[in-house]
């Protein structure tokens, strides 16, 4: 017995003590009133849901909650898409299949500042390849400024983002499509289903649980997306591109009101958790769906 | 019909060469624009190829960035040692023990990922400031750590729980206690698995951005991302030497990808779970 606890204290000490007593004081930072001087005099005065009240009063808010609401969405519906559609392309047999597979890889490796960085000369309104390969087409007749706009900047950031992202879904998709059976598909081909009827009626359903897996993992992913943000345009122009998550940095890291960013941290635990309640909700009732179909 | 299959898959290839090449592109924009003058960058059309290109960028990424990459080594291989350290004996005993709540503790493991990162860099600032570890790289080990040990329990215990028990049980009969067991019969054959845990530390801490912009108030350990990022804020206009020192950083996850692939695609699908 005393070998279990031996082998079990540290991570549960870790846990506590580096996600419990974190989480707590995040709680309770959200309730004091911080400034720049709080950290050094310790005197940060307990002033209740006043920062709650602050934060969601500010028109900020309106905009950053819109925000991260169009980047999530748009982000998972490219990036799954587009991740659909390379995993069922790269199901095909074909010489390099596996090489170009792993090279697709490289983008969710790289440190997203290194990402961020490369897309944010190709999006240089002056030099930048985009608006030259436009220009040069003829495509547009004036330089698109893609970050500075506050019209342009979200979906250029967005589009970033969905590059990173598009690895990621496909290695997963791909993995779900290879584990649904082969001979489901020559039953249907017997039966006289076209590709399209194929994949509506085998790859679709089957790979539902899989789906959501991705789709989830991906939620919690893209709502906490900063370093992509802050390196393209720092939440900017006129926080045309500011979501929670760097609205949290900028109260707490720029404006050193870690209570106000606090809340705003909170805020977004609450809806992360929100969703995967729906989602472990969602699990349980579609759970025994794939089984049912491959009996 | 032979040849007709071989002129498709040919022609199947030659496809998936074209959408790899263009979803790869911002990669060979990174290195050509390295390998550019700083003036050949501010040039209508654009240069396509590096000809006639030269180091000058590399030059003054080594300059600038020689410590910032020195750090980065420092941080991402503390991490991986503390994540191993951690998370080895944590699976072990998640894998062979009937102990009560090892379900809630991989509940645990599983939420915290969740936790946005931003609160983590909120409330660990306000710890390390209590305990003088600002500014240190103790600091953006413990942080970085965070977002590697419940990822390496989950995909250690995962292999570990398909280890027969038979196979520690003998080591047993003959008198070795649990630390001998995990030693010198579970460790040695959970060497993939181990691998693919401390590559995914290291890659983690390496492209670690939010703590090490956060936890790090006077830079004094600052990484290679924060690097990159203090850079393009102050040269602009060379973005030469900011896409070299953007390959450079980008080194470590090739020659993970080269050497270690299969390990790599393991970690993606078998945890799932990536910050």
């Amino acid at each position: 017995m005393a070998a279990r606890i031996g082998f079990l204290a540290p991570i549960v000490a870790y846990l506590v003590l580096f996600f419990g007593y974190p989480l707590a004081a995040n709680f309770t930072m959200a309730l004091r009133e911080y400034t720049a001087a709080s950290f050094y005099t310790g005197d940060a005065p307990f002033v209740g849901l006043a920062n709650y009240a602050a934060v969601m009063g500010d028109p900020v808010f309106t905009t950053a909650l819109t925000n991260t609401a169009v980047f999530t969405a748009a982000s998972l519906f490219f990036q799954f898409g587009i991740g659909l559609a390379l995993a069922v392309f790269f199901q095909r047999h074909f010489p390099l299949n596996g090489v170009l597979r792993s090279l697709l890889l490289i983008p969710w490796l790289l440190p997203l500042v290194v990402s961020g960085t490369v897309w944010r000369w190709i999006f240089d309104q002056e030099y930048g390849v985009l608006n030259q390969t436009l220009l040069a087409l003829g495509v547009v007749d004036t330089a698109v400024p893609w970050l500075s706009s506050t019209a342009m900047a979200l979906p250029s950031v967005t589009a970033a983002n969905i590059w990173v992202g598009i690895p990621f879904n496909m290695v997963i998709l791909y993995g779900g499509l290879q584990s649904i059976p082969a001979h489901l598909y020559e039953a249907a081909a017997l039966d006289g289903a076209g590709r399209w009827q194929r994949f509506r009626h085998v790859t679709w359903p089957l790979l539902r649980p899989v789906s959501a897996v991705v789709l989830m993992l991906g939620l919690v992913y893209t709502l906490k997306v900063f370093d992509v943000i802050m390196v393209l345009t720092q939440g900017g122009p006129a926080n045309a591109t500011q979501t929670l998550t760097t609205w949290s940095y900028s109260l707490s890291f720029g404006e050193l009101d870690f209570g106000l960013g606090a809340a705003v941290g909170n805020l977004l635990i609450v809806i992360a958790l929100l969703f995967a309640v729906l989602y472990l909700r969602g699990l349980r009732s579609s759970g025994p769906a794939p089984a049912r179909e491959r009996r | 019909m032979a040849v007709h299959t071989r002129v498709r898959t040919a022609f199947t290839t030659v496809a998936a060469v074209v959408i790899v090449g263009v979803l790869l592109f911002p990669l060979y924009w990174m290195v050509n624009a390295s390998l550019q003058p700083a003036t050949g960058l501010l040039e209508t059309p654009p240069r396509w190829f590096p000809v006639g290109g030269t180091l000058e960028g590399y030059r003054e990424a080594f300059q600038s960035q020689g410590r910032p990459l020195v750090n980065s080594v420092v941080v991402a291989a503390g991490t991986v040692a503390l994540t191993l350290v951690l998370s080895v004996p944590a699976s072990y005993a998640l894998s062979r023990f009937r102990v009560r709540g090892a379900g809630a503790l991989m509940f645990a493991l599983l939420l915290v990922q969740m936790v946005p990162g931003i609160v983590m860099a909120n409330s660990l600032y306000a710890v390390m400031n209590q305990t003088g570890l600002l500014s240190t790289y103790a600091a953006l080990i413990l942080a970085d750590s965070t977002v590697a040990v419940p990822f390496a329990v989950l995909i250690l215990r995962a292999f570990m729980v398909t280890i027969p028990d038979e196979l520690g049980e003998a080591a047993m009969v003959d008198g070795a206690g649990h630390a001998r067991v995990l030693w010198s019969v579970v460790i040695p054959v959970s060497r993939n698995a181990m691998i693919t845990a401390a590559l995914f530390a290291f890659l983690f801490a390496w492209a670690d951005f939010l703590f090490a912009v956060t936890l790090n108030s006077d830079d004094a350990v600052m990484p290679v991302t924060v690097g990159i990022y203090r850079f393009i804020g102050a040269h602009t206009a060379d973005w030469n030497s900011v896409m070299a020192t953007g390959v450079i950083a980008s080194v470590p996850a090739a020659i993970l990808l080269v050497v270690a692939q299969r390990y790599v695609a393991a970690g993606v699908t078998g945890g799932a779970l990536k910050d």
